[in-house]
């Protein structure tokens, strides 16, 4: 094996096309579990640690631009007031030492369907920037990134540079199911971001699915039964309903950690949910009161 | 391959460093470093919590060659020349350890807690050391040694 640690981007991308046998290597947290467990022996490991500029982000023309380096940790703190729906997955990762190290980045180069920050990227309209040394850059929708389980459109000679995402124009919530509240893998996760400028809702569901993805059925209904200027309550059978569309855009299955069925109650009722408590805000009904 | 980076304040170099070597396997096998405990391997349990440049991580999930040019300070670095540090002496006073195991792991993460927070909530404490498994003691002497350490932290602290 080897062992590749390119100290800038330019010279990651070009080691990345010399050796397209080596696995790209961020936080760790995924990567050294499958090398620890013999699960993987990839021909060399290419540490992006070093690369800088990965490790940053900034606001441009209105949009931000997140590394792919940048840690969960940071995330929180640097950008939970202006990605809320990101930041609350965030807080759901692992625990505080795997905060530390893992990366949006990581996630999306796993493209586990389980990734706590894949629902949130979806409802939040998120772009991921891949390069390559070849090619340049290209701009991959988030509901264009995962093509299967554990897979992603990059090419073999491609790497993650950042992800471009508007700051929350309105509420955004995450709702995930666990068996305690540290180091847990989803059964199942909903995220949900209200965009009132446009009149739209955005949604992402987790571990419900091949891949992770948008329930796009609801998202319409939603955008055609809020009230969005009269900020009137949200009626019970239309938070219901949300929830049931939402159900019947997964494709659970059985296994360790959760039943088909189990899924897909469990997602509509965390939708039903994250939808009362976004729509309350969004209408400034005090507290955070579940639409029965 | 060669590794060099400062170890608890030292700078070491290692040889013939497997390149899917963990951080926790050079540090226990090949540095003489046994304080950080390997026992999970996926970053499950915590009892290989380390400092990486001033930040808590599972050591069994830094590849050794990310260390490189960096700072690691483990357990056995935490006691200064006077004696142990306040985190260690609250955890022997508090009977926070039993088989000792997981105690390196949960020292070094309360640790850098106190260091952030001089008086952490319960709820910040266990949020902490929520990656930090224990199968002895039910967690309360643990609760409690932080909360004598942070109390003591915080009378040395104060003129």
């Amino acid at each position: 094996m080897a062992f590749l640690r390119p100290a800038t981007w330019e010279d990651a991308l070009a080691a990345r096309a010399e050796h397209p046998g080596a696995l790209p290597i961020q936080g760790g947290t995924d990567v050294m579990v499958e090398i620890n467990f013999d699960a993987r022996r990839p021909a060399a490991l290419l540490d992006l640690n070093p690369v800088r500029e990965l490790a940053e982000w900034d606001l441009a023309d209105g949009r931000l631009r997140v590394g792919a380096g940048v840690t969960y940790t940071r995330l929180i703190e640097e950008l939970g007031d202006r990605l809320p729906g990101l930041a609350q997955a965030s807080r759901t990762v692992g625990s505080p030492q795997i905060r530390n190290r893992g990366t949006v980045g990581g996630n999306l180069g796993a493209a586990s369907p389980a990734g706590d920050a894949h629902p949130p990227l979806l409802a939040g309209d998120t772009v991921i920037e891949v390069e390559s040394a070849a090619r340049g850059v290209r701009m991959i929708p988030a509901g264009a990134f995962y093509t299967g389980v554990k897979r992603n459109a990059l090419e073999p000679d491609e790497l993650i540079r950042a992800f471009w995402t508007l700051p929350a124009t309105g509420p955004q919530y995450f709702a995930k199911i666990g068996t305690r509240n540290a180091m847990v893998i989803a059964v199942c996760s909903f995220a949900i971001a209200l965009h009132p400028a446009e009149r739209r809702a955005g949604t992402g569901l987790g571990s419900a699915a091949p891949t992770p993805r948008r329930a796009a059925a609801a998202e319409g209904f939603l955008n055609a039964e809020l009230d969005w200027e009269g900020r009137s309550p949200l009626p019970a059978p239309v938070a219901r309903r949300f929830g049931e569309l939402v159900a019947e855009a997964a494709a659970p299955i059985d296994d360790v950690r959760g039943t088909a069925g189990y899924r897909a109650h469990a997602l509509a009722v965390l939708a039903r949910r994250a939808l009362t408590w976004a729509w309350n805000d969004y209408t400034g009904t005090t507290g955070r009161r579940e639409a029965s | 391959m060669r590794v060099t980076f400062v170890v608890n304040g030292a700078e070491q170099t290692v040889d013939g460093v497997w390149e899917g070597e963990s951080l926790l396997y050079v540090l226990r096998e090949r540095m003489g470093l046994p304080g950080s405990k390997n026992a999970c391997e996926q970053g499950e349990c915590g009892s290989c919590t380390v400092y990486l440049d001033g930040v808590p991580a599972c050591a069994c999930l830094v590849a050794a060659g990310q260390a490189a040019g960096r700072e690691v300070r483990t357990v056995e670095g935490l006691a200064g020349p006077g004696g142990l540090d306040p985190v260690q002496e609250a955890f022997v006073e508090a009977g926070a350890v039993q088989c000792g195991f997981c105690t390196p792991g949960l020292v070094v993460q309360a640790h850098d807690l106190l260091g952030r927070v001089p008086d952490p909530s319960d709820a910040e404490i266990r949020e902490a050391l929520a990656g930090n498994l224990c199968r002895c003691t039910g967690y309360e002497k643990i609760l409690d040694a932080v909360r004598l350490a942070a109390a003591r932290k915080r009378e040395e602290a104060a003129p």
